[in-house]
Formats: C-alpha cells, sequence, structure tokens
C-alpha cells in the first residue's frame, strides 16, 4: 500500500496519508469509471486483479528469492484445475459410477472456502515438487528446468484424459460453479430498486479484497526475517550462507509461497471464467506474468501491481484503438490482437531490459520497520 | 528388432538436427554464458525463409530441377539467419555484457518471442507446405527398416558441417581465437583479439548451422509455421547440456543422443508405464533429462567441473 | 585454558593442487589465534572448510565439545561460528542496518504465520532485532550510516559493518580474513582495539591477516601455514623467530616454482 501511494505525484511525498486514500480511492470508483465504456472494460479489470495476484507471486519468487520462474503458470494451473474438478459436473462425467456412488451424480460442487485452500496447498506442494531439485541450480539453468516443469505440466493437462479423465484433455473441463459466498453467487446480477448490478462489479470487488489481503502479507513479508534472507541470499549466496541463513528452505519457501498466490488465482480465475482448458496455461502465459514483473520492477510490490495493470490493460486498449485504425488505414487487420499483445510484451521485455533494468518503478525495498528505525535513532 | 532398429535411425535423423542446433547454444554459452533463447527461432526463420524462396522460383521457373530449389532456399535462408543473428547480438546482447546475471537471458526470452511475433506477421499462423523437394518415400535397405533419402540426406549434411565447424574451430587462426575469448574475453583482447568480432561471428555461425537445420527439419517434415523452432530449440539446448555446454564434441553427442532416447522412449513408453503414458508424452523426454542432468552432472557427459569460488 | 575450536588433520584438494595438508591446530576459548603464511597458503581455504562453506576431503573440527557438521553452513553457524569474507560480501543494496538485521537471522524464530498476522511475539522479536542491531553498528562505531545502503559506504566502513554483521550471528568464535586490508594506518588502528574489544566482550578471534605489526601486537597465539602446511604454531615472538617461518616468508626460493 505505501509503496503505491509513494506513486501518487505531489501527495506521494508531502501527503502520504492523502496519497493512500487516493489509491484506495481509485480502486474502489476504477469499475464504476470503467462501466461508462461498456461491461468489457470491466471485465478487463478484473483480469488484471487476477493478473496482479499472479505478478505479486512471481514477483515473490523472481523479485524477492532472485529466483527466475518460468514455469509459474503451472501453479495458477494446478488451481484452476482443482477447482474445475472440485466444483464442477466434471467428477461425475469421468468417474459416473463411482460418483454415483458416493451421491454425487451430477458431480462435486464444494463450498470455495475448501477448494481455495485445497488449490493453494496443492500448488504450494507442486512448487516444493519443484523446488526440491532445482535447489542447486544457479540462475540460467533454473530458467530453463522451471520452464520445462511448466510444459511438462501443460503436456499432462493435455494428455490426462486417458487412461483415466482427469483434466479432460484439451478439450479442457467446462461449467465450473461460480464464486459462491455463503449463499451469495457473485455470478449472478442483482437487480436494486430498478438498477441492475452487473455480477462483474461483484467480483471485481471479490479480486479486489484478495489483491488488498496478498499485498499486506506480501509487505510483511518483505520486512520480516524471512524478506531479509530471501534479499540477502538474491544478493550474495555465500555471504548468506556464512550469516546461517538456510538457503535450501528459504527457497523452498519462496516457490511455495510464490505457489500458493498462484493457485488461490487459478481457482478465482476458474470460477470467474466458467471453464478451463490447457491453452489459459501455456508458456505465453508464464512469459506474460514475468513481463510484467519486469516491467513494473523487479522485487518491488507496487511495480507487480502497476506492471500487472498496464500490461492486461494495454493490450486490450490497442485492440480497440488498433483494430478500428488498421482497418480505417488498410481496409484490412493487418496485426491482429493477440499479436499485437505478443509484440507488446517482447518488446517491453527487451527495451525494459535495455534501457531501464530496474523497472518502470525502481524497488527501494525496505527490509526494516520505519518505525522502529525511528526508535533506535532517536536513542542514538 | 527391426522396429528397434527403426527407432535408432529416426533417431539419429532427429538426434543430428538437434546436434547442429545444439552446436550454436554451446558456442555462445562457452563465450558468453549467455542461453541464447532465441536460437531456436533463428531456425524457424531459416525454414520459413527457405519456403518463401523455394514458392517465389516454383512460380516463375517451375522446370528448375528440386535440389537447385533446394539450393537456392539455403542460400536465401543462411544469410537471412546470419543477419537475424547478427542483429540480436549487436543491438541486444552486446549492451547486456556485465549487466546483473538475469538481464540477458530475460532479453533473449524477449527476443526470441519478438522473432516469432514478426514471423507471425510475415508468414502467418498457419502451418505451410514445406515442398519436399527431396523424396520422402522410404527406402529399404534392410527387410522392415525404412529410411527415406531426405533423412539420409539430414545425416550426412549435418555430418559434414559439424566436421567442418570442429575443424574451423580447432585449426584455422579464427577458432584459436574463439577459443581463447571463451577461455577468458580479457586475456583474448590483451593477445590482440577482436573479442566483439569474434563473438559476433560465434553468433552468425550458429545461425548459419540453425539455417541449414530449419530446412532440413521442415523438409524432413513437411511442413514450417511461426512457432517450430520452440521445441527443436529447447531440445536441442537440452542436447547441449546432455554434452556438457560450452563443449562442442558435447553438443553433437548430446544431440544424438537425445534424439535416439526421444525416438527409442517414445516407442516403449506405453510398455513402459503399462499403459498410462503413451507417445504423446514425448516431449517430456527432453525436460525429463534436462532436469536430471542438471541436478546430478551439471558438467554433461564430457564437460569437466567447474566450481565456484569462495 | 578450555579448549574451543580443535582442527585435526584437515586436508583439502582442488584437483591435483593440495591446498591444505593435514592441518591441525587447537584455538583456545578467549584468544586471538592469529593464522598467517604467503598468497596461497591456504588461509583462506582453511576458513572456508571450517564454516561449511567446502568440504574438507580429510579431517574433521570439534567446536567446543562436538563434531561439527560439513557442508552445512548454517549449522555451524547455529553453533557459534561467524565468518568475514576476505573480498568484501555484503548485501548490497540494503541498508548497514539491514545488513546486520539480516545477520541475526539464525537466532530469531518468526514463523510465517506470526509474519502474517504480526502477533506481539514477532514484533517484539523484530523490535528487538532493529535494536541490536543498532548496538552493533554502535559497538564498530558507524551508526551514524544506520540508514546509508551499504554499497554506498567507504571501504573501511564496509569491513566494519561486515563485522557487526558476523557478530549479530551471536558467535563464540568470529573468523575474520584480512579485515585490514586497503586500510591506511588510522583505520587499522581502529580496527585493532575493535578486535580487542571484541575478545575483552568474550568473544574469540581468528585472524587471517598480512600486516604483521598488526598480528604480532594482537594475537596471543600464531600458526603459520605454507603450501598448506603448518609450519609453525607458537606465541608471536617465538614464531617470529623460527627459522622456517622466515625461510616460508623470505627464502622465497620454492616459491618461484
Ligand atoms: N575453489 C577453488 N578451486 C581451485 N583452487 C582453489 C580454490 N580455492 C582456492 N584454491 C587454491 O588453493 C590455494 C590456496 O588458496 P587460499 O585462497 O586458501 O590462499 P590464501 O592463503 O588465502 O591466500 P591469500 O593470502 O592470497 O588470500 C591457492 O593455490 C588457490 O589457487
Ligand atoms: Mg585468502
Amino acid at each position: 500500500m505505501n509503496e503505491l501511494a509513494e506513486l501518487v505525484p505531489y501527495l506521494g511525498k508531502h501527503k502520504p496519508r492523502a496519497a493512500r486514500a487516493v489509491v484506495i480511492l481509485i480502486a474502489l470508483v476504477a469499475p464504476l469509471i470503467a462501466i461508462l465504456f461498456g461491461r468489457t472494460w470491466v471485465r478487463v479489470l478484473d483480469f488484471a486483479l487476477l493478473y496482479m495476484m499472479l505478478a505479486l507471486g512471481l514477483n515473490l519468487v523472481v523479485g524477492f528469492a532472485g529466483l527466475l520462474d518460468l514455469g509459474y503458470i503451472a501453479f495458477y494451473a494446478v488451481g484452476a484445475y482443482t477447482w474445475a474438478f472440485l466444483a464442477s459436473p466434471h467428477f461425475a462425467e469421468a468417474f459416473p459410477a463411482f460418483a454415483a456412488g458416493i451421491g454425487a451424480a451430477d458431480g462435486i460442487h464444494l463450498p470455495f472456502w475448501l477448494v481455495l485452500p485445497v488449490g493453494a496447498a496443492l500448488a504450494a506442494l507442486a512448487g516444493i515438487i519443484l523446488g526440491f531439485p532445482v535447489l542447486r541450480l544457479r540462475g540460467d539453468y533454473l530458467a530453463i528446468v522451471t520452464l520445462g516443469f511448466g510444459e511438462i505440466v501443460r503436456i499432462f493437462m493435455n494428455n490426462l484424459n486417458y487412461p483415466i479423465n482427469i483434466t479432460n484433455g484439451p478439450q479442457g473441463i467446462n461449467l465450473l460453479d461460480s464464486m459462491n459466498l455463503f449463499g451469495w453467487d457473485l455470478a449472478r446480477s442483482i437487480k436494486l430498486a430498478g438498477f441492475k448490478i452487473d455480477s462483474l462489479f461483484f467480483y471485481y470487488y471479490f479480486f479486489l479484497l484478495c489483491v488488498v489481503g496478498s499485498i499486506l502479507f506480501i509487505q510483511r513479508l518483505q520486512i520480516s526475517r524471512v524478506g531479509r534472507a530471501w534479499a540477502a541470499m538474491r544478493d550474495d549466496e555465500l555471504a548468506a550462507k556464512a550469516i546461517g541463513i538456510n538457503i535450501r528452505n528459504m527457497k523452498l519457501l519462496a516457490f511455495s509461497l510464490g505457489a500458493t498466490f498462484g493457485g488461490v488465482a487459478g481457482g478465482l480465475f476458474g470460477a470467474f471464467q466458467g471453464f478451463v482448458s490447457p491453452e489459459s496455461f501455456s508458456l505465453m502465459e508464464s512469459i506474460a506474468v514475468l513481463v510484467m514483473v519486469v516491467f513494473g520492477g523487479m522485487g518491488n510490490i507496487a511495480g507487480a501491481v502497476v506492471g500487472a495493470l498496464i500490461l492486461t490493460a494495454l493490450p486490450e486498449i490497442l485492440r480497440h484503438i488498433a483494430l478500428p485504425l488498421q482497418q480505417a488505414l488498410f481496409g484490412q487487420v493487418v496485426l491482429d490482437p493477440e499479436v499485437l499483445r505478443m509484440l507488446l510484451y517482447s518488446l517491453a521485455m527487451i527495451l525494459m531490459m535495455l534501457l531501464r533494468p530496474k523497472g518502470l518503478i525502481p524497488a527501494h525495498a525496505r527490509y526494516s520497520r520505519p518505525e522502529f528505525v525511528a526508535a533506535g535513532e532517536a536513542r542514538a | 528388432m527391426e522396429t528397434l532398429l527403426q527407432q535408432i535411425l529416426n533417431g539419429l535423423v532427429v538426434g543430428s538436427v538437434y546436434a547442429l542446433v545444439a552446436l550454436g547454444y554451446t558456442m555462445v554459452y562457452g563465450i558468453l554464458g549467455l542461453i541464447n533463447f532465441a536460437h531456436g527461432e533463428v531456425l524457424m526463420i531459416g525454414a520459413l525463409s527457405a519456403l518463401t524462396t523455394i514458392t517465389a522460383l516454383m512460380g516463375v521457373a517451375p522446370e528448375l530441377p528440386p535440389l537447385m530449389l533446394l539450393g537456392a532456399g539455403l542460400l536465401v535462408a543462411i544469410p537471412t539467419c546470419m543477419t537475424v543473428a547478427f542483429l540480436m547480438e549487436r543491438l541486444a546482447y552486446r549492451r547486456l555484457r556485465g549487466a546483473p546475471r538475469l538481464a540477458p537471458l530475460i532479453t533473449a526470452i524477449g527476443v526470441s518471442f519478438l522473432l516469432q511475433t514478426v514471423a507471425m506477421i510475415v508468414w502467418g499462423r498457419n502451418y505451410h507446405t514445406f515442398p519436399q523437394l527431396i523424396s520422402t518415400t522410404p527406402i529399404q535397405p534392410i527387410e522392415g527398416v525404412f529410411i527415406s533419402p531426405v533423412q539420409i540426406s539430414i545425416i550426412v549434411v549435418s555430418a559434414l558441417l559439424m566436421f567442418a565447424l570442429v575443424t574451423l574451430v580447432n585449426r584455422t587462426r579464427l577458432g584459436r581465437a574463439m577459443r581463447a575469448t571463451a577461455e577468458n574475453h580479457r586475456v583474448a583482447a590483451l593477445m590482440g583479439v577482436d573479442v566483439n568480432r569474434i563473438i559476433a561471428l560465434t553468433f552468425v555461425l550458429g545461425a548459419a548451422l540453425a539455417a541449414v537445420a530449419g530446412v532440413m527439419f521442415a523438409s524432413n517434415y513437411g511442413i514450417a509455421h511461426y512457432a517450430m523452432g520452440f521445441m527443436p530449440g529447447l531440445k536441442a539446448f537440452t542436447a547441449a547440456v546432455l554434452g556438457g555446454i560450452g563443449n562442442l564434441a558435447g553438443a553433437m553427442l548430446g544431440g544424438i543422443v537425445l534424439g535416439l532416447v526421444e525416438a527409442v522412449g517414445a516407442g516403449y513408453i506405453e510398455d513402459f508405464t503399462f499403459g498410462f503414458l503413451n507417445s504423446s508424452y514425448q516431449d517430456i523426454f527432453a525436460f525429463v533429462i534436462l532436469g536430471a542432468v542438471l541436478i546430478f552432472r551439471p558438467t554433461g557427459l564430457l564437460g569437466e567441473r567447474v566450481s565456484d569460488r569462495a | 585454558m578450555i579448549r574451543l575450536l580443535e582442527a585435526r588433520a584437515i586436508s583439502k584438494f582442488f584437483g591435483g593442487l593440495t591446498a591444505l595438508s593435514e592441518v591441525s591446530l587447537t584455538i583456545n576459548k578467549g584468544e586471538v589465534y592469529g593464522l598467517i603464511g604467503p598468497n596461497g597458503a591456504g588461509k583462506t581455504t582453511l576458513f572456508n572448510v571450517l564454516t561449511g562453506a567446502y568440504v574438507p576431503d580429510e579431517g574433521e573440527f570439534v567446536f567446543d565439545g562436538t563434531e561439527l557438521p560439513t557442508g552445512k553452513p548454517h549449522v555451524v553457524v547455529e553453533q557459534g561460528i561467524a565468518r568475514t569474507f576476505q573480498n568484501i560480501r555484503l548485501f548490497r543494496d540494503m541498508t548497514a542496518l539491514e545488513n546486520v538485521m539480516a545477520g541475526h537471522h539464525i537466532r530469531t524464530r518468526a514463523t510465517i504465520w506470526g509474519i502474517l498476522t504480526q502477533n506481539r511475539r514477532t514484533r517484539e522479536e523484530e523490535r528487538l532485532t532493529t535494536e541490536r542491531a543498532f548496538e552493533l553498528l554502535r559497538y564498530v562505531g558507524i551508526e551514524q550510516f544506520a540508514r546509508t545502503v551499504s554499497k554506498n559506504l567507504s571501504y573501511g566502513d564496509q569491513r566494519r559493518l561486515e563485522i557487526a554483521r558476523a557478530l549479530a550471528t551471536e558467535p563464540r568464535l568470529l573468523a575474520l580474513d584480512e579485515p585490514a586490508a586497503g586500510m591506511n594506518a588510522t583505520e587499522t588502528g581502529r580496527l585493532r582495539e575493535l578486535i580487542e574489544r571484541i575478545r575483552a566482550d568474550g568473544t574469540t578471534v581468528l585472524l587471517i591477516e598480512h600486516d604483521v605489526k598488526l598480528v604480532m601486537g594482537l594475537c596471543d597465539r600464531i600458526a603459520v601455514l605454507d603450501f598448506g602446511k603448518k609450519i609453525a604454531e607458537d606465541v608471536p615472538a617465538a614464531v617470529q623467530r623460527d627459522p622456517a617461518v622466515v625461510e616460508a616468508y623470505l627464502g622465497g626460493g620454492h616459491h618461484a616454482q
């Protein structure tokens, strides 16, 4: 929060509390403004929030702990498929006899407060499974091996419809339950005194809550013995060992905590989207999240948030500007939206590294609590 | 027995392509310590630019003999790839020497996706049929074992190119300069080697090999498209690591071994896993090998132990 | 006299090179123990195998009665051995204070749950860590730079900061690898005072140093390494007169090979 507030021009420096209020206000009214331009834009904001969670989680791994993970989307997939398996008719379709036997003839439909933690735990487990073998790998090798891990997960998603139908192969799984908060189905729009409140709003505020929770947690992590240990390990592994940091545990912790965020975001994604398929978890998506982290600034909470927002919104804006523009200029679409997105991401990655390697918002990360530091100084 | 022999043969063909591409990875890694993630994309550019050339020529001069068409394709593909590699080194990687360790790799990933995107713009998203200029009709040298002329040419051409490269690196002044640079940039510079030029040359040489590999790959499978370089690229990198990265002989050995493991593995994976996994899992072999080698023998089959200094 | 650390016939080879050859030595509680020898003698390597950065090929270390595990640096620190590096290794982007706080890691216990909820225990621990870090900065004399990012400190202050960070692990044995390297005479003088204070406060010191005056003035006993072998171990005055030592430093003939 504080890091975000610091970004507000002028106020950020001079009136931090006002700046924080501005940030909160923007977050609260954003969808109300977006709806003026159409529902799509609220949807874009919803996705931006999901990507923020992903970027925050990956930033933990890449930015805080310095481990370049190119297979991060696999954890998102684990979360999403967990939701698909535990909250959709799929189970009954895959194992009709067994499902009927346990009285789940129309599939399993567990509540979110059970499915999300299970998804998060499975993702964390996947993080540890990935983490163990790669503990000793150097930066670039680690990147390639994690990429391979992501691809392996994708291959399994694509093929695990046989001999047991777990993932339903390339078609993916449909009809996922929506988010149901103790009887309140977020996917249902509500009519209130003649006003229709779109379900996209409900998801927005729910996701916003999740993102805020993530930010608070990650901020607390950063200013703690764990955050300092990660930073130490990232800056100089040998010196970190020499002060007694258990590198193995700290790396595993980074992988599993980062994966947890991916798992939760995946569950939310499944509920929001209503279907999952391997296509949503391609390498390109891993790269997209990485670009968000790199673009915003590695090791920086505000960077991850702003990076995710800009790089989710920009392709959509381009889509809405560039397509009509191309139609008008050339009479046809030369660069379709997907190409534009890839172009944007790849250029962002290259140019950022060449021109501004610390990202849009260079991290000046804190690893100590300001009030304690001030107290210490006062005594000195 | 015949099936095994057949699979070994198939593995040898794919393996030689991996080996050619792996040489590019290993040379660049040896000299810069950089995983040139975009090297696989160079292969793709090679295949597609050759395709464009061949299609155009077939349009204007349909009576040209197939081999000539293929030669013309290569004649365009090779310089195109060399230019692409030269530009990426010059415009991106060179500025990042001595940057924090993750920066060059992230850039390389960016370059890789940029090349794919550009290829998507130029050649579209569709799969293109690559003309079968060398016959793919299999012959039967041994009862029950099939090999096509195009496969034979792949093995022969790869072997010749590898021999040429090894001779270049081991026997010429240029090769000596390359080895010196790989050993230590500063010392090489003191010995009068133009380090920047050598690094650029390394990229360009690797790209030439990748161009040929791309054309062979496309000829063998009869298709080409914008994302075709990615998997072979990753696998070739695996091959380079498997053989011991930075080591030319290792890259070749690694390529062949990986090709063999994949081909034979795909044939038997169903038996091994009692039908649970089938040949659609073929791509997993490379990743598992990559992980296993890096974890258990990071120096590869032929590499030497290098320890970090405390 | 109570033994604190005992090295028993430690050997370490790098390929064909013998960096340490059956080195045995004993360090007593409360002393400053010097380790000297020509360049490449194996002094830093001894630190590396002692602190678990490398695994010795032969021999073992006994620290305060228990054998140290090999290749487990964090356990060694936990047991109470801290070190500094010959070529300073700080966490560049952290402030001086945070560097020292990081050094306190092994003596803190906060769990992920505690960090998430910021419960009383975690906050209290964090406050104490901060306070302790300030104390250590004051102890080594750089408290005015608490908020300075460590890479911006002067060379001498970086060395002091590294010592403070090592002290934050609450060691019983502090191993310093050439702490005076690159320091001018005044700085060396202050360093000497600091090391004496550390000893007076109850921490045993193992000191690698080329500065002969500093070593001779500071150390209770000195071991001399040459080509990985211990060629002498005695009080400074005796070591200075030892012909083998004189030969190693001055004779030099065999070093040309
Ligand atoms: N990781 C390593 N790999 C190979 N050789 C090494 C390694 N570390 C040290 N050596 C070699 O071991 C020998 C002892 O080195 P060491 O650094 O321990 O010497 P030193 O006594 O600390 O010297 P100096 O006074 O120069 O610091 C040297 O010949 C050195 O080259
Ligand atoms: Mg030394």
